[in-house]
């Protein structure tokens, strides 16, 4: 697939190398010297935590030589958080929610962004408008009074309550991307289907959603993702350790517990980072699809 | 019994624009009809409101002596071909083909001997297991009419399906559609805007503009006989010719007067039919077919007159030769050996036999 | 002809309600399949909305009524106006400068030949990937006093160390830093999108006409990518304006409540102090801002859908 893109690709470069080749090969050198540039400092701190998680508390505290390097590297951060019971919890509590989140949003938004891109009613347009702005307004306007509603239904300090919060975060833009990928749908394909004699709930499964499956895939990628770093939300609501997710939990739990721990830190941001980017890693495509989809569709 | 009725059927939309302005047309059993007409004039939105994507706003219509108006798409057993094809993307040719009847719950052995058949009749079976992404526009195009085929429904319903092939593809795909029809002998409904596809695939043409029928008719007929000026203009490529004319009544005989003076007698088979039109400004239809370089004059009612040619466009098997007579344009075709040059004066005889004269009020054909 | 007339009226009695029934159901259908989305909206987002209005009208123990008195205690604190300030001035230097620095890797991306591109825009956009509190925390880590390795390598060029998150104006372009880092490789692959959307026959008639670089550049690309880059960049003010994350972790408002933007300072109050009337009162303070970028947010917006339609 990519293959056969970059050969189509090549004729066109190397026509425009041969036509303008001083200019363009100038051109490509500026281009990979920012490239390699930024790529160090956007890959620096990932690097360096990674290069603190393999050293012992030693030779973390040692002032003494190139704190870019490794003497003696080490896995024994790695070995202790992953029999530190608490991060596990924190892993599990994140696990949990995060699914369920990904599940409530997907229902949700799959019904509601069918309804909206197919089915005109009375209010629709104004209904997509609203998806739109909802998905506009930053979490952090509203904690403060959903802290006073969450703590009214007894929820905080609860990983239940962030399951009730988070689709605040994730449905909006999932709705959002999930109207442009069904919009994106020939509408001679829902009429053939209602002349075949589907009815909505078939038309829906079996052929809206097959169809539109890249636009699933990116918006379940987004929900992941979302629910997996949300910050705001559980460091307000969830103070008790057994309950926290991972990013409030490392950053809470892991930083107050030993003033000097930065190896284990480390492993434990790095290890808490994993599941988002090995999703990145694997289904990249979707991933950048699903970014650009929010400006580019609507 | 698969006939269709439509009755004074109206469709408004939201604002008041009538895109149907009340329509009759019966339509037979088996029988092969060709709604054409330019965009816009309403024929796919006739198509649509039998097939039940559109509501009808008035009048009804029946398909096998039931009235649809208020009946589900589903539900009036009609297949649709679509411009575009509609193939379900995710699914191989088979299942977009098995679709309509696993929705309806056949059992899998009929769903396979169908579309089996329908393979075959089409010459697709190698072609079963492939998705849609993998065929080429024929390909598709034939999936599409194999969907609508193993439904065996009442009526078929094809919507520009050949506008998105190419020229050579779409010439190809005609036969096959009429090849089709003749096996399969369903009533089918087919609207075009392309008038050599209506005249080669109808056992019927209707022809629409802005709304309503203009004339309905079997393609001769409408070619030779056509009943006002619009479809004397839309039916033939090139189109007919319309020359402003003066029709004046001299010595016992007609005559029509041309621009630069030229004057033609009327027949007399026509005289009566024309007679009402003497002393009036009419506009002269002929075909270019019908105006061409000087032959054989032994025949009756044939107008010679000199005209000096503009353009010259060999076509091979003819030329087409283009001028003006005081602002309207006037094509000719001639044989290909005639010798003819632009501004080189020549002489043409037009076959009178063939001559129309049309009131250029009511656009009426007298 | 009687008997015929009789079957269609039946069929049509019958028919009436079977079309009826269907065009409703539609209707109740799709009420019913955005239910979920309409409680989400009304429940978590519509009534927190009203209620915050609400609370922040209330006194300290929430038992009292005393109108707009949070705004006008917050208006006369120094801090309050400390936290205006730092919020406008993270936001609108970090989004410079992520718009800025995303736009020209777009463009290096862009030049470069596109079977390098997959693995260059894969590898800059790992700081998106990474949650932003745990990344901060690196960022934290390589920030700190004593052991800094950012300062180790300033130190081999000999530059002398900085206290990065000791002396507030340190503090507050460390917080920039941070924010860009994470943040500009979005534009970039914004901007990438728009780029590659740009049919290459507008380059080929540009250079025809004699058209330079950066014509190319004036002429082609930013009119064609206008939309894009502005929606981006508005998006961009709200997210950044209302950030949270990197504060919280790398600062915490500190040195003395210097980086404090709203999102903490509400925090802060509202949460941490137990003040939630005036912590509401702090987040609604955002809100008026925000509207004005949401407005030309959605400006943009449907006057692009207007000029595709």
């Amino acid at each position: 697939m990519s293959t056969s893109g970059a050969t189509r690709d090549l004729p066109g470069i190397y026509a425009k190398a041969g036509s303008l080749s001083s200019e363009r090969r100038w051109a490509l050198w500026v281009a990979y010297i920012s490239l390699i540039f930024s790529a160090i400092i956007f890959l620096a701190p990932p690097v360096y935590m990674f290069i603190t998680s393999l050293k012992t508390s030693a030779e973390v505290a040692n002032l003494q030589g190139n704190p870019w390097l490794v003497r003696n590297p080490t896995l024994e951060n790695y070995t202790a958080i992953l029999t530190n019971p608490t991060f596990l919890t924190f892993f599990w509590n994140s696990a949990k929610i995060t699914v369920m989140v990904v599940a409530i949003t997907m229902v949700i938004s799959t019904l509601a962004a069918f309804a909206l891109a197919r089915m005109r009613f009375w209010g629709s347009q104004a209904l997509a408008t609203g998806v739109f702005l909802t998905y506009l307004i930053p979490e952090t306007l509203l904690f403060i009074p959903l802290y006073q509603i969450v703590g009214g239904l007894g929820l905080l300090n609860s990983s239940w309550g962030l399951v009730v919060v988070y689709p605040t975060l994730t449905v909006p833009f999932c709705t959002w991307i999930m109207i442009g990928y069904f919009a994106s749908i020939p509408k001679e394909l829902d009429e053939a289907a209602l002349i075949d004699g589907a009815s909505w709930s078939q038309m829906l499964l079996k052929i809206f959603i097959p169809v539109a499956m890249p636009g699933i895939i990116a918006a379940t990628i987004f929900a992941f993702t979302v629910s997996w770093a949300a910050f705001v939300y559980p460091t307000a609501f969830v103070t008790t350790p057994d309950e926290m997710p991972l990013t409030i939990g490392v950053v809470s739990q892991l930083v107050r517990a030993d003033t000097f721990a930065w190896g284990q830190i480390m492993a434990g941001a790095l290890l808490a980072a994993l599941p988002p980017v090995i999703v990145y890693a694997f289904l990249m495509d979707y991933y950048i699809a699903g970014l650009t989809a929010g400006a580019t569709k609507g | 019994m698969a006939q269709v009725s439509i009755r004074k059927v109206v469709k408004a939309y939201d604002g008041g624009v009538q895109a149907v302005k009340g329509i009759d047309l019966e339509i037979a059993d088996h029988e092969f009809v060709v709604l054409v007409g330019p965009s816009g004039c309403g024929k796919s939105t006739t198509l649509r409101m039998i097939a039940g994507l559109e509501e009808i706003t008035g009048g009804e219509i029946a398909i096998g002596g039931t009235v649809v108006n208020d009946i589900p798409p589903r539900d009036r057993d009609i297949a649709m071909v679509f411009q575009n094809y509609a193939l379900y993307p995710h699914m191989s040719v088979y299942e977009n083909m098995a679709f309509g009847l696993t929705l309806r719950k056949f059992p899998k052995e009929e769903i396979r001997k169908r579309v089996e058949n329908a393979a075959r009749i089409l010459d697709i079976t190698p072609l079963l297991d492939r998705k849609p992404k993998a065929l080429s526009g024929g390909q598709r195009q034939r999936v599409a009419m194999g969907r609508a085929i193993v439904r065996d429904p009442k009526v078929f319903l094809f919507d520009e399906p050949l506008s998105n092939l190419d020229a050579k593809l779409r010439v190809q795909m005609r036969t096959e559609i009429k090849k089709v029809h003749q096996t399969v002998k369903t009533t089918t409904v087919y609207v075009t805007h392309d008038q050599v596809e209506a005249m080669t695939l109808a056992d019927r043409v209707v022809v629409m503009n802005h709304g309503i029928i203009e004339q309905v008719g079997p393609p001769q007929e409408l070619y030779h006989h056509p009943k006002t000026r619009f479809v004397a203009g839309f039916i033939g490529s090139p189109a007919m010719n319309f020359i402003p004319a003066r029709v004046e009544n001299g010595s016992g005989a007609l005559r029509v007067t041309l621009p630069n003076n030229i004057t033609v007698p009327v027949p007399e088979s026509r005289t009566a039919r024309y007679q009402g039109a003497a002393g009036r400004d009419m506009l002269f239809g002929i075909r270019p077919e019908h105006l061409t370089e000087v032959k054989n004059l032994d025949r009756d009612n044939i107008a010679v007159f000199e005209l000096t040619p503009e353009v010259i466009e060999p076509m091979g098997m003819e030329t087409l030769v283009h001028l003006w007579l005081q602002g309207a344009e006037v094509c000719c075709r001639i044989d290909p050996t005639t010798p003819a040059e632009p501004g080189r004066p020549m002489q043409f005889a037009a076959d009178l036999n063939h001559m129309h004269l049309i009131d250029p009020e009511s656009g009426k054909v007298l | 002809m009687s008997a015929s007339g009789a079957a269609m009226t039946a069929g049509r009695t019958e028919g009436v309600t079977s079309l009826q029934r269907f065009t409703r159901r539609r209707s109740t259908i799709a009420f019913l399949m955005t239910l979920p989305l309409i409680a989400v909206i009304g429940g978590l987002v519509v009534y927190p909305a009203g209620y915050a209005m609400y609370l922040s009208t209330l006194n300290r123990r929430m038992t009292e009524f005393i109108g707009l008195e949070q705004f006008a205690i917050l208006l006369d604190t120094d801090t309050f106006w400390m936290v205006i300030a730092q919020s406008c001035i993270f936001a609108i230097s970090a989004v410079f400068l992520k718009a800025a620095i995303g736009f020209w890797l777009a463009h290096m991306l862009h030049d470069i030949p596109a079977k390098g591109q997959r693995k260059w825009r894969g590898m800059l956009l790992v700081p998106w990937v990474i949650p932003p509190a745990l990344s901060t925390l690196g960022w934290w880590w390589m920030f700190d006093p004593s052991y800094s390795s950012i300062n180790y390598l300033l130190n081999v060029f000999a530059v002398p160390s900085v206290p990065w998150l000791g002396e507030p104006w340190w503090a507050r372009t460390s917080v920039i830093i941070v924010n860009v880092w994470y943040g500009a490789p979005f534009f970039m692959i914004m901007y990438l999108a728009a780029l590659k959307s740009v049919p290459e026959q507008l380059y080929e008639a540009a250079a025809i006409d004699g058209a330079t670089g950066f014509q190319r550049l004036r002429y082609v690309t930013l009119p064609m990518m206008r939309n894009i880059i502005s929606i981006t960049i508005l998006f961009s003010l709200i997210v950044t304006f209302a950030n949270y994350d990197i504060v919280r972790v790398l600062t915490n408002g500190g040195p003395r409540d210097l980086t404090h933007v709203f999102a903490t300072y509400a925090f802060q109050v509202g949460i941490l102090s137990g003040n939630v009337p005036r912590g509401a009162a702090v987040s609604l303070f955002m809100f008026p801002l925000l509207a004005i970028f949401a407005y030309f947010v959605l400006r943009g917006v449907t006057r692009r859908n207007k000029e595709e339609s």
